[in-house]
């Protein structure tokens, strides 16, 4: 009972009684591990004060798989995998970066029609994360239509994925080198199809939620964060922009050909749950009109790198030719030959900067494999954001956050 | 835009020769320096004027146990949103001695960093409020990550190293 109503409780009673003294008890409530709502297994111990929350504890870890451990055993093209597993939301951006790294290693130079399909598929795949993200938002709120409406979308996005890799989820998509295939006439069909659909069902979505009164109500003014707070916590990506800082990787530090392509960078201005949403609502558009560029001017050429030594050569090949033969059998062992260094590589991810630290002693293997996760550095903020607070509120900030637990865990 | 050497030369104005090895591997700027100068090297970096190296990329640590009095290596990654211009920092501790001072007060992100290069290192980061285990559970004895702990049973003898890898 808060004060004010203990002192209307208490001039009803009668005198001999005594007052009834208010004491200040905390509620200790779990959220999580296993939680329908939080999307993902973390869990939360939040101290409550009635309907407020006074602090929260968190504990994460519940699905490391050690993925840097492992890493350090595995021939670099057996280490896409574990890439993939990491923000399942947007497996191609993990496989791109991760390939891009190991070329800058390598010093290998991709050309440019394989550097715009993975531009297309990077793209693809922000769409789908951020899809998801703000659908589930839609539903952490009470409207599960959203959601419905755009999984149709992220659905055919999926099978874009199933063209050009052959797998849905972890997509293990692309070589160190280039891509594994070109994309098909089947596949560019479906791209200009979803390009000519998207922004259709996007529009619809958009109208449910924007200006919509109930859902307003229970994020705007929600979990915000301020530019310089969302600095000192590490926050980058689409989180980032919204609390109003103007930083995106894909600009900064281009890679793979992201300087050809004209898009804006949206950016929020209080970083609470709305702008969070609104950012991702944006960022979709301005995803749709780099593949519409991409796709346009597709260049010609190879879709692959001229370097024999490090890219898988055709099946065929092998059967026929000595050196295809030869550096068949080095690059399945993984024997190929990396210089010694260090590399970091970033690139934007779904969430915010992935970065890759890669050191390189010359062995088959990486000696050491750090993954920069965007995910485990912002969401130690999560207890300050939701501070005071209520429940529901935390659980809107926690899929506005988009936490994904296995990049947060590794 | 800041020019690796124009940095090197600004640090080494202020700094000396506590900071040292400077070297540009894939043309990101990387030094080392000492533990007792690291605090004040990356809050200069934070507050010059011109460079505003102010945001915290990552913490992470390597283990080198051939390398004696070097065995381990924890490495600061920063970056400067205004001049786009990021740099790498190195402090080589023993292992005897594996105290650093912690970075919190200038990055509230360095907290799960730091645990999470405690958890898979065992660096102790002096001065952290909340020094446990993040990743791995509160029971465990050892710090997987250390190159003595090798991730398959070192008694088999079914995989040979040199055809399996390391």
């Amino acid at each position: 009972m808060v004060s004010e109503e203990l002192d209307i409780a208490n001039k009803n009673l009668p005198a001999e009684q005594g007052p009834v003294q208010y004491v200040n008890e905390l509620t200790t409530l779990n959220l999580g591990p296993t939680h329908p709502a939080t999307h993902g297994i973390f869990q939360n111990v939040l101290q409550m004060d009635g309907e407020k929350i006074v602090s929260g504890e968190q504990t994460i870890g519940y699905i490391h798989r050690a993925f840097e451990k492992i890493a350090e055993r595995r021939p670099f093209y057996q280490i896409t995998t574990l890439t993939d597993r990491m923000n399942y939301c947007s497996s191609p951006i993990n496989n791109m970066g991760w390939h891009m790294t190991v070329e800058k290693l390598l010093g290998v130079e991709v050309p440019k029609r394989a550097q715009y399909i993975r531009v297309i598929m990077m793209e693809l795949a922000r769409l789908a994360d951020h899809l998801i993200c703000n659908g589930i938002l839609g539903v952490d709120t009470g409207a599960f239509t959203g959601f419905l409406y755009i999984y149709q979308e992220r659905e055919h996005i999926y099978e874009i994925y199933e063209e050009v890799c052959g797998a849905r989820l972890t997509t293990n998509m692309g070589r160190i080198g280039g891509m594994e295939r070109d994309l098909s006439p089947t596949a560019i069909r479906k791209i200009k199809e979803l390009l000519v659909r998207f922004p259709k069902v996007l529009n619809e979505f958009e109208n449910l939620f924007n200006r919509n009164r109930i859902f307003m109500d229970r994020v705007v003014n929600v979990g915000g964060i301020s530019a310089e707070r969302a600095l000192s916590y590490g926050f980058t990506g689409p989180n980032l922009r919204a609390a109003g800082v103007d930083y995106d990787v894909r600009v900064m530090n281009p890679y793979s050909s992201y300087e050809d392509f004209e898009f804006d960078i949206p950016v929020g201005q209080s970083g609470d749950t709305y702008d969070r949403f609104m950012v991702r609502n944006e960022e979709m558009k301005q995803s749709l009109r780099i593949i519409q560029q991409a796709i346009n001017n597709l260049p010609e050429g190879s879709y692959f790198a001229d370097a024999p030594q490090y890219y898988l050569p055709p099946k065929q090949e092998v059967y026929k030719n000595m050196e295809a033969l030869i550096y068949h059998f080095k690059i399945v062992m993984g024997e190929i030959e990396a210089p010694v260094g260090e590399v970091y590589h970033a690139v934007e991810g779904g969430n915010g900067e992935l970065g890759f630290y890669l050191i390189s002693d010359g062995g088959r293997t990486p000696y050491r494999l750090h993954f920069r996760r965007p995910c485990f550095i912002y969401y130690q903020a999560y207890p300050e954001m939701c501070k005071g607070l209520t429940l529901s509120d935390a659980i809107v900030i926690m899929s506005s956050m988009n936490v994904i637990a296995g990049e947060l865990d590794a | 835009m800041l020019t690796n050497e124009e940095v090197a030369q600004i640090i080494l104005n202020q700094f000396g020769e506590t900071v040292t090895d400077f070297d540009d591997p894939y043309d990101l700027l990387t030094c080392s320096t000492s533990r007792d100068q690291i605090v004040s090297l990356v809050k200069f970096l934070k507050e010059h004027p011109t460079l505003q190296i102010g945001f915290l990329t990552d913490i992470t640590a390597i283990h080198y146990p051939d390398s004696a009095g070097k065995e381990f290596c924890v490495v600061y990654h920063l970056h400067s949103l205004t001049k786009n211009f990021r740099i790498r920092i190195k402090v080589y501790l023993t292992t005897d001695d594996l105290h650093i001072p912690t970075l919190i007060p200038l990055f509230a992100s360095a907290n799960w960093m730091e645990r999470e290069t405690f958890d898979l290192f065992g660096i102790l980061f002096d001065g952290h409020p909340d020094l446990r285990r993040i990743l791995n559970m509160e029971e465990m004895d050892y710090h997987p990550m250390r190159k003595e702990y090798p991730l398959e049973d070192a008694t088999r003898e079914d995989k040979i190293d040199a055809l399996f890898g390391r």
